[in-house]
């Protein structure tokens, strides 16, 4: 029966996370993006919120929790809406741990999942995107190819969140039966990571470039299946953080408005301003609707990509005229760092080019 | 918990209707389209016949459960209705506001009226021949900003005298000259006081001194007559003022109305989302039938112009969608809606407006021509936009909501 309400469960899980968020995230964003480094004390309360152990089994570890594309999805909004490069920080294990738990073998599953279930922030990533203006994730240009039973990558990728640190690199390759995953250690031979990126947004969050050259793993290594349900569940998780970044730029620029006068009066009071203000509303509260109806529909096990898609299409749009539009109602003091809006737009472009991150 | 799916039974009900509406509406939709003003006179006996004594009433309370506990399948009406309606329109926008029905002015009186009221006005859409009822706001001189109506009404011993003029009355023609119907005129009882002064006050068919004095020709949605209405020194019964006496003292009256609003929006909205999927429907068709596939999971540098703007088109109708039901079900659990009702308002005029004129273009010399029902649903669709509140009121409300202003503060 339709509904629009999240169980109570839900709600308790996004208040805490939405409280974390206000008090403890938002306040960091901005030195965050200036300085490049999130506090390692920040990082670690986000570890024990349990956003990476909660669907690792108990038995290896974690809580045992069920993984709802829906929870994701209020989980997200919250994240993003304090801060895109802290959340994805907090989020970045995801990366290993999701595709492990969802196509992994039980040996690959006990092998690499219990290092992130301890008491500190472990870190894990996943290596998805390629260097090049029309990357496609159904045509990798990073290959795997079978030589004496193991596998040897080959190839560059980008946008990789906490490489230089991470225990563990899920690099995606295309193998002879098609797009893959493989379980990269620490270390390992022919993997190659470069400079810290420097990009428009995401200034708070490390990524990096790496070269693979020759990097052999074992063929257990090897993560293959249909990612389909996991690419749409990183589609959706993609669309709710842009609802959060969306949020706070409306917020912002909203609260702004009523305040900031002009011609006698508050801003907000004139059609041009409160006119822009109603259509990002209402965007927003669009974009969460087909987002939370995508999340729903893979929740049911269904193949949910076309929603998945379209909403993700729908967010990456919607999050950069919503952005856009609030550095606007600012007007001078919306292009200075002294406020956040400019950070939200640097940030919101972003959607319309990240892909296949499996944070949900 | 979130749930995007239909209960089996207003999934049965929009099945039954969709298939009345694909073999009832669909072939006559052309005819009435081309001969404006006429009749479909069997058709509307046939839906008379169907939704005669019914719950079809969009606002207000129902008249059949008046009194009686409340049952548990009713609490999706809204919900219900919402998809009805968009099937219904899904076959012919005009044909569906053309229904006998209680329509705006039933939900004025559903909403606004004493349970005297409600009998003495409602009861007619129990039994007989077809009826319609309508709501007559807009003047000459006044569409968006209904408080400056100068009809007036000026009591006079057992009576209210009304005058003025009112244009675009939906119905209007069909409640008054064509059946045994009324409609509910808005008018002041006392200009100086502004918006406290305007009441509502039901004017039934035969009264003497209102006149139907134009039937307009439209862009769209012709099979519904949109009438201008003339009231001179038209008399009518003390007890037409809807609302009980206390209403003449307060600004109860018009709240009461202006209530409607927020269970009329979301059922208008309703009404483009049939359009809107009407053209996405015979689009998507037409694209399969050239074998051109849309690739929802290719990238964006991959995707054509064509699949770019067929999934914007989508995404658009189905936002404007859940909007919608999201709106619709706020209502049906006695939440205030007003903010969501808006919202998918200005979406779906908006969505629809877009869908369907791109849907033309996509579709060339097949979506020009008077051959194929296209150019019509998008001539359909552009009202959506603006009757039941402009796209630009509906912004306005929602800005005025959003930023926590009244209408001094805001306008």
């Amino acid at each position: 029966m339709i509904s629009f309400e999240p169980t109570e469960e839900q709600q308790q899980v996004r208040d805490a996370v939405a409280s974390f968020a206000t008090e403890q995230i938002r306040p960091a964003a901005r030195e965050a993006d200036e300085t490049g480094h999130i506090p390692g004390a920040l990082v670690q309360q986000g570890w024990e919120l349990g956003l990476v152990q909660s669907a690792i089994p108990e038995a290896l570890g974690g809580y045992g929790d069920q993984r709802l594309a829906i929870t994701s999805a209020l989980v997200c909004e919250e994240l993003g809406w304090a801060d895109l490069s802290i959340a994805l920080h907090m989020l970045a294990p995801r990366l290993a741990v999701y595709p492990i738990l969802e196509l992994g073998s039980d040996a690959q599953r006990q092998e690499v999942l219990p290092a992130y279930t301890g008491a500190q922030f472990a870190a894990g990533t996943a290596a998805v995107m390629e260097p090049r203006f029309n990357f496609d994730l159904a045509e990798l240009t990073t290959t795997a190819t079978r030589r004496n039973g193991d596998v040897v990558l080959s190839g560059s990728k980008c946008y990789v969140p906490l490489a230089a640190e991470a225990q563990h690199i899920l690099v995606y390759a295309r193998g002879e039966q098609g797009l893959a995953a493989y379980i990269v250690p620490r270390g390992t031979a022919g993997l190659s990571i470069g400079e810290r990126e420097q990009n428009m947004g995401l200034k708070g969050l490390a990524t990096y470039e790496l070269q693979l050259e020759n990097c052999r793993v074992p063929a257990s290594a090897e993560i293959a299946g249909d990612f389909t349900a996991l690419f749409n569940r990183s589609r959706v998780a993609l669309a709710s953080l842009a609802v959060g970044v969306a949020r706070a730029a409306f917020e912002y620029a909203r609260d702004y408005a009523k305040d900031r006068k002009a011609f006698g009066v508050a801003i907000g009071r004139k059609q041009a301003i409160a006119f822009m203000l109603a259509e990002m509303a209402i965007e927003i509260d669009a974009t969460r609707l087909l987002t939370w109806e995508a999340a729903w529909k893979i929740d049911r096990g269904e193949d949910a990509t076309r929603e998945a898609c379209l909403a993700r299409n729908y967010a990456a749009n919607m999050v950069l005229k919503v952005t856009d539009n609030a550095v606007q109602v600012l007007g001078g003091h919306g292009y200075i760092r002294d406020h956040l809006v400019e950070l939200f737009l640097r940030n919101g472009r972003g959607f319309a080019v990240f892909e296949g991150l499996a944070i949900a | 918990m979130i749930d995007f799916e239909m209960s089996e039974t207003i999934e049965n009900a929009r099945k039954m209707v969709h298939m009345m509406a694909e073999q009832t509406m669909r072939p006559i939709a052309r005819e009435y389209d081309e001969r404006e003003h006429a009749d479909p006179t069997e058709w509307h006996e046939m839906m008379w016949g169907v939704s005669k004594g019914s719950d079809m009433v969009f606002g207000g309370k129902s008249e059949k459960k008046d009194g009686e506990k409340k049952d548990k399948t009713r609490s999706e009406r809204f919900l219900s209705s919402a998809v009805t309606i968009e099937e219904l329109s899904w076959g012919d926008a005009g044909l569906y506001l053309s229904i006998p029905n209680p329509g705006l002015g039933g939900a004025a009186v559903a909403a606004a009226g004493t349970p005297e009221q409600r009998k003495r006005f409602l009861a007619r859409f129990q039994e007989g021949k077809p009826k319609w009822a309508a709501m007559a706001i807009t003047e000459p001189g006044a569409g968006s900003d209904s408080a400056a109506i100068t009809s007036t009404a000026v009591r006079d011993g057992d009576h209210w005298v009304l005058n003025g003029t009112k244009i675009f009355c939906t119905s209007g023609q069909r409640a008054l000259d064509k059946s045994d119907g009324f409609v509910v005129v808005w008018a002041t009882v006392d200009k100086s006081v502004g918006r406290a002064g305007i009441k509502a006050f039901v004017v039934e068919a035969g009264t003497p001194g209102v006149h139907v004095t134009k039937v307009e020709d439209k862009l769209g949605i012709r099979a519904s007559d949109t009438a201008q209405l003339v009231l001179e020194d038209c008399r009518i019964p003390l007890d037409n003022l809807l609302g009980s006496a206390a209403v003449k003292e307060s600004t109860e009256g018009f709240k009461g109305v202006m209530a409607t609003f927020d269970a009329t929006r979301p059922a208008v909205a309703a009404s483009a989302l049939g359009i809107g999927r009407a053209a996405m429907d015979f689009v998507g068709d037409a694209l399969a039938k050239a074998g051109i596939t849309i690739r929802y999971d290719a990238p964006l540098s991959k995707l054509t112009a064509l699949e770019r703007d067929f999934m914007e088109m989508e995404s658009n109708l189905q936002a404007a969608r859940l909007l919608t039901w999201r709106a619709a079900w706020m209502m049906d659990h006695g939440l205030q809606n007003s903010l969501e009702a808006s919202m998918c308002k200005a979406k779906a005029g908006l969505a629809v407006t877009q869908v369907t004129q791109k849907a033309v273009e996509i579709l060339g010399p097949l979506g020009y021509s008077r051959k194929l029902l296209l150019e019509k649903w998008m001539r359909d669709a552009k009202i959506n936009d603006i009757f039941e509140g402009t796209q630009q009121i509906n912004l306005m409300i929602v800005a005025r909501r959003i930023l926590g202003y009244s209408s001094k503060e805001l306008n």
